[in-house]
């Protein structure tokens, strides 16, 4: 391949070092008006009346509209595709404004002032009349009889219960002479701390509510806001133009319903609802946190005979994207070390606190953590080499997921491990620093993965690509799935350079989706885009490339499956001699007096397959035992993406993963005031985002496969490195101190007590 | 509310902005002067998305009063292309090494890292990482940033050197 | 935009004085990393400014005749750090207040903000505690002389009556001379953070540095002001450089401090960084004074 493999820049780069790139507040209008929302002050409750009469008398206040006055619909606003059978429809959950309160920043009224000063106030005007029940802020608590029911459809609190099972458990461990391992883990709330807030504006035109925002799935967004509304899906347009950053928080519908519905009140006039940082962390969703029950039984062979997990998976105050993610989780469990009979059983559980959805590998950094800590407590129990045993069970070639079919088409994993074991030394020194004493000690830990590469068979997979011959020679590329800051456009742009046969200077992405004119896709998420919309590229393309052979076949008097596309010239096949440039064919083909063609493509993709990427992670840590303080000495993370399409904005996408895997590891959770539910540092200050002093030096590394479903081979590659991180770091704490810290993040405060418990610390 | 002429040097010209006094100087480039590379990712200086040089040093522009600024000179990203648009070594820098991702930090990064490339002594990673830590990124891990920083800084003291 | 509603732009310090007396409302903004932001957060919203930043005479550190070491109320942190005389003579409070947030915080943050606040976590507290600085505090009525030591009444309040303004920080020459200080800021990450605990230590050793002659200890966090610990200051007077001082130091903070429970930390947390903090910090200090525990 030609153009495949490179580690070209981005194409967009030039835009962004030059602050010209426009994000959603660099589009809107000076005299939009701005709107902010009224947040509840308890957890659970109802709203029974509003004092406006201090907020009406602020200067600069146009509408106030409170849950009393929005559309009496319940909507959904998870990022899926919508399926067509009602009962794998997401939940339809709650109002554009919420009468019933259900956390503590619940969404009860919204302010439309002349500016923010005066949205603000008027704001602090408002008085609330709740009616008050006793919040749940546990999975325990939520489930208990007598909890407070949060959602009348789910009168005991429980989302979604699920239970599988592969093989008999209860069979298998009758067998002679196996070792039981057993184990609770922990993982905590996080949030995605994307560095451009939650951000739209909307206003009408034509007849049409038009809303730009930053979302990772516009198509879906307005689907969304037009079930929200009670409207048609032609009445709204979203605009998508640049992003600061998703990581799944945006693969949701956040401002964009009620700013729809907003503008609605106001004439049509552009309306602004851009969340502080605080509304960012505690009303828009966050990372579930889970627990997990592990057991395992253990041949002396050192292979699986059975294993069993129960998770938990607090879902917070609304459904957002619920049961799926604790359901990728388990079967993450399974599907990792496919050895022996499994069973899982996962329950998703309603709570009084901001809504968990979508982030960054959707369930598996939690599942990762618990799994890999486990299988580091069989190797302390049992005595094996972690890596012999890992390597004895884990996923092979050919392994086909029994309940949903996803099969190995490819992988590297063995390799994988072989080259970060060689990068840490791991071996020697995972003995070496068993038998430390004294303050300061280091450690080494490991830790694998697998990951699906799209959501097929859960959801629907489909993507479209459009391909515009401009007069020049060059291509105008529209895509439907989005540039959220991954690299999408560049490698979409490298995909089609690489079919059609031109040099990446000819290929102009445009950037901004818009649904009004962009082909569909489902939009950024599951790592699914070089893979689902990669084939729409490469279909496209395809279907391009000969449109243009065609006419300069007839253009040249030769039949055109003799001819080909190199380099932005036409030439035979197999031959390098240039017989004709495209910019000559694109002309031609336009201003033709009599044979003028428009060159141009569409095609969608549906995609009904899947595969498994893989990695590992190798970390060396040291810990100062008294002052509860781990130091990161080396980390790398070795990837298994199949074919990576362009390696520098891959390495980007793994050191961002890592330092992501590394927060959650160490530093990251969300703290709730335990009596008002009240999220407590709902700020960058509180909220320990890793800094560039926090952050070691990263290390990166791939074996690539060749992947025969991937469109060039590759695999998912966008959310994987986030996940073997934090269970690493564990292990190697494992490794430095003997003690398991069975829940994240290992701050120094779990470290001080885990030490003081284990004796070392007096 | 009441208002006030501001006269200060932005990114080389002399200008006065007449702004309300409660304007912060991130509204009042932003607003005034078009000055989109100033984001806003937090509004209270715990991010540096905002982040301006004024008289050569760092600043959070989010909460600086647009009234401190007379006098001033301030520089932000679209100051560090030349007249003809052409782009600087260090954003340059920050394209090759791949440094950007959703671009949202970028600007403020840049900004941060000019007192360093500037530096007549090249700078050890770490203190790199010291000199950039008011500045936030949550897509990059910061390797490449600092790969950018740290190569921008060597290649200018090595021209200095040949000079 | 900011919610605010005079802003008060005295061009003298004579002035400010004036306009303090005349608005004893108006909250003096130094540096603004704390009054602005809870302007935004809705906590003073709508409440008059008396904006001092722009007066240079406030700014700037010097060396009087009597040797004090005087530094300006609105010295920023970094202005401090790099300060000639303050890396000279008092190295360790340039070292702390480089630990706060990230430059550009220490670029617009100020000392006399950061004291003011009277908040408990503010980074430069425990060393100007540990030094003895003296405060100079005007009003238009004229400029009294305040220990610092008495000048926080209770968690974000300080002794500064209506019509006053911070003018000056004073560490006397018989505090600083001869002495070495190390600082440690415990907090969470390494940037961008408050201290969960800080404890400033600077000790003068006798002249065969083999005894502690004066050693002072200071923490922030460990009670609701920042605080000193003279129990343990006074344990390690005239003290042989050994195990049993730290031992006495352990023992003599346990005693000063009395830190909370906090969603931040616990109590108990607390106290054991109480002791980790106070032992390394002096073992630091005396290393660079010259002398060595058990040596």
């Amino acid at each position: 391949m030609n153009i495949i493999g490179k580690p070209l820049t981005r194409v967009d780069a030039n835009e962004k070092v030059t602050g010209k790139a426009k994000y959603t507040g660099d589009l809107v209008s000076p005299h939009a008006l701005i709107a902010k929302v009224l947040h509840s002050t308890i957890a659970n409750g109802v709203v029974l009346s509003f004092d406006l009469e201090e907020a009406w008398k602020v200067p600069g206040v146009v509408d106030i509209v409170t849950c009393f006055e929005v559309p009496d619909i319940q909507f959904p606003t998870a990022g899926h595709p919508w399926s067509t059978e009602k009962k794998h429809q997401d939940i339809a959950d709650r109002k554009l404004l919420n009468t019933r309160v259900r956390f503590y920043g619940d969404d009860i009224a919204a302010v439309i002032a002349e500016d923010d000063i005066a949205a603000a106030e008027a704001l602090r005007k408002i008085k609330v009349t709740y009616e008050e029940y006793t919040p749940v802020f546990s999975v325990e608590d939520a489930m208990k009889p007598g909890a407070t029911t949060i959602h009348e459809e789910k009168p005991n609190n429980v989302v979604v219960h699920s239970s599988y099972e592969v093989g008999s458990f209860d069979e298998a461990i009758k067998e002679e002479g196996l070792i039981k391992v057993e184990g609770d883990y922990d993982t905590p709330f996080i949030q995605h701390c994307h560095i451009e807030k939650a951000s739209s504006f909307a206003y009408m035109e034509s007849g049409k509510i038009v809303v730009v925002a930053a979302t990772q799935i516009p198509h879906i967004v307005r689907r969304i806001c037009s079930q929200a509304l009670g409207v048609g899906y032609g009445d709204i347009r979203i605009i998508k133009p640049y992003i600061g950053g998703g990581f799944g928080n945006r693969q949701d519908a956040l401002t964009e319903p009620l700013n729809a519905f907003l503008t609605t009140r106001v004439g049509g006039r552009q309306v602004r609802l851009e969340y502080t940082r605080e509304e960012t962390f505690a009303c828009t969703r966050i990372r579930h946190a889970m627990k997990f029950h592990i057991v395992s039984y253990v041949r002396k062979d050192g292979s699986f005979a059975a294993r069993s997990i129960v998770a938990y998976s607090n879902q917070g105050a609304y459904a957002s994207h619920a049961h799926a993610l604790v359901a990728n989780a388990v079967n993450g469990f399974r599907m990792m070390y496919p050895v022996g009979a499994i069973k899982g059983e996962a329950f998703t559980v309603y709570t009084n606190l901001p809504t968990a959805g979508a982030m960054r590998a959707y369930g598996i950094p939690q599942i990762g953590f618990a799994l890999e800590s486990h299988v580091d407590d069989i190797i302390a129990k049992t005595g094996f080499d972690p890596i012999v045993f890992r390597k004895q069970n884990m996923m092979k070639l050919g392994y086909v997921d029994p309940m949903t079919t996803i099969t190995c088409h490819s992988t590297g994993l063995s390799e994988c491990i072989d080259i970060g074991e060689k990068h840490l030394d791991y071996t020697n020194k995972r003995k070496l620093y068993a038998k430390q004493t004294g303050p300061v000690r280091k450690g080494v830990g490991m830790a694998i993965f697998c990951y699906k590469t799209g959501v097929y068979p859960i959801s629907l997979e489909t993507a479209a690509s459009r391909m515009v011959l401009n007069q020049d020679g060059s291509l105008q590329l529209q895509m439907g799935a989005t540039e959220i800051g991954q690299g999408a456009d560049t490698v979409f742009a490298m995909m089609a350079a690489e079919t059609v046969g031109l040099t990446m200077d000819k290929i102009h992405v445009v950037s901004q989706q818009d649904t009004d004119i962009t082909p569909y896709d489902t939009g950024a998420y599951g790592s699914r885009q070089t893979y689902v919309s990669g084939m729409a590229v490469k279909k496209t393309a395809e279907v391009f490339r000969q449109r243009l052979l065609n006419f300069a076949g007839f253009m040249l008097h030769k039949d055109p499956w003799d001819l080909d596309i190199k380099d932005n010239f036409i030439v035979h096949k197999n031959k390098t001699e240039r017989l004709l440039s495209v910019a000559t064919v694109a002309e031609e083909s336009c201003y033709s007096l009599t044979n003028s063609e428009h060159i141009s493509a569409e095609e969608s993709h549906h995609c009904s397959d899947n595969t498994y990427s893989f990695g590992v992670c190798f970390v060396e840590i040291e810990i100062d035992i008294p002052m509860c303080q781990i130091k990161v000495l080396d980390i790398i993370n070795v990837h298994d993406s199949g074919t990576i399409i362009n390696r520098q904005t891959a390495e980007g996408q793994v050191h961002g993963g890592m330092s992501m895997g590394l927060g959650y590891g160490l530093y990251e959770h969300l703290e709730f005031d335990q009596k008002t539910g009240r999220m407590l540092n709902d700020n960058m200050l509180d909220y320990k985002l890793m800094t560039p002093m926090d952050t070691p030096e990263l290390h990166v590394a791939f074996v690539e496969t060749d992947d025969p479903t991937g469109p060039y081979g590759n695999k998912s590659l966008g959310e994987p490195p986030t996940i073997p991180v934090a269970p690493a770091i564990r292990n190697a704490l494992l490794n430095a101190t003997g003690v398991a810290v069975n829940s994240i993040p290992l701050n120094p405060e779990k470290l001080f007590f885990a030490s003081r418990d284990a004796g070392l610390i007096q | 509310m009441a208002k006030k002429t501001i006269p200060c040097t932005v990114n080389g010209k002399k200008r006065e902005y007449t702004v309300d006094i409660r304007s912060s100087l991130s509204d009042m480039l932003r607003g005034q002067e078009g000055l989109d590379s100033i984001k806003h990712g937090c509004d209270v200086g715990e991010c540096g998305a905002c982040t301006v040089l004024i008289d050569g040093k760092p600043f959070n522009s989010c909460i600086y009063l647009a009234v401190w600024a007379e006098g001033k000179t301030i520089l932000t990203l679209e100051g560090l292309s030349d007249k003809k648009g052409a782009i600087s070594d260090i954003q340059q820098a920050f394209i090759d090494e791949g440094a950007v991702q959703c671009g949202f930090c970028t600007p403020g990064f840049i900004m941060a890292s000019v007192p360093i490339i500037n530096s007549e002594e090249p700078t050890s990673r770490d203190d790199i990482r010291k000199q950039v830590a008011g500045n936030l990124c949550r897509c990059t891990g910061y390797e490449k940033i600092i790969n950018a920083i740290e190569k921008t800084q060597h290649k200018r003291i090595e021209e200095k050197k040949a000079k | 935009m900011y919610d605010f509603k005079n802003l008060y732009e005295p061009t003298s310090v004579e002035e400010a004085l004036k306009l303090k007396k005349e608005h004893p409302e108006a909250l003096i903004l130094a540096g603004g990393s704390d009054i602005l932001i809870q302007i935004r957060e809705g906590k003073l919203a709508g409440c008059d400014l008396l904006n001092i930043y722009g007066l240079d005479a406030l700014r700037g550190i010097c060396m009087e005749e009597d040797g004090s070491l005087l530094i300006r109320p609105l010295a920023s942190f970094t202005d401090i750090t790099m300060h000639p005389l303050i890396k000279k003579h008092i190295p360790v409070l340039g070292e702390a207040v480089e630990q706060i947030g990230g430059p550009q915080v220490r670029n617009i943050g100020t000392i006399g903000g950061n004291i003011c606040n009277g908040v408990t976590s503010a980074d430069s507290a425990g060393t100007l505690k540990a030094y003895d600085a003296v405060l100079e505090i005007a009003s238009i009525d004229g400029t009294r002389i305040l220990p610092y030591a008495d000048f926080n009444l209770k968690p974000g309040k300080v002794d500064l009556r209506p019509g006053e303004i911070l003018t000056g920080i004073r560490i006397p020459k018989a505090s600083w001379e001869n002495t070495y200080g190390d600082f440690i800021k415990y907090a969470m990450r390494k940037a961008m953070d408050i201290a969960t605990l800080s404890c400033s230590v600077n000790v003068r050793l006798s002249s065969d540095k083999k005894k502690i002659e004066r050693l002072r200890i200071a923490f922030g966090v460990a009670a609701p002001t920042p605080i000193r610990a003279f129990t343990a200051e006074k344990s390690a007077e005239g003290h042989a450089l050994n195990e049993g001082l730290l031992k006495k130091i352990s023992e003599g903070v346990l005693a000063d401090v009395m830190p909370r429970t906090s969603w931040r930390a616990s109590k108990e947390f607390r106290l054991h960084l109480v002791e980790e903090l106070a032992r390394r910090a002096t073992i630091a200090s005396i290393e660079k004074a010259g002398g060595k525990i058990n040596g």
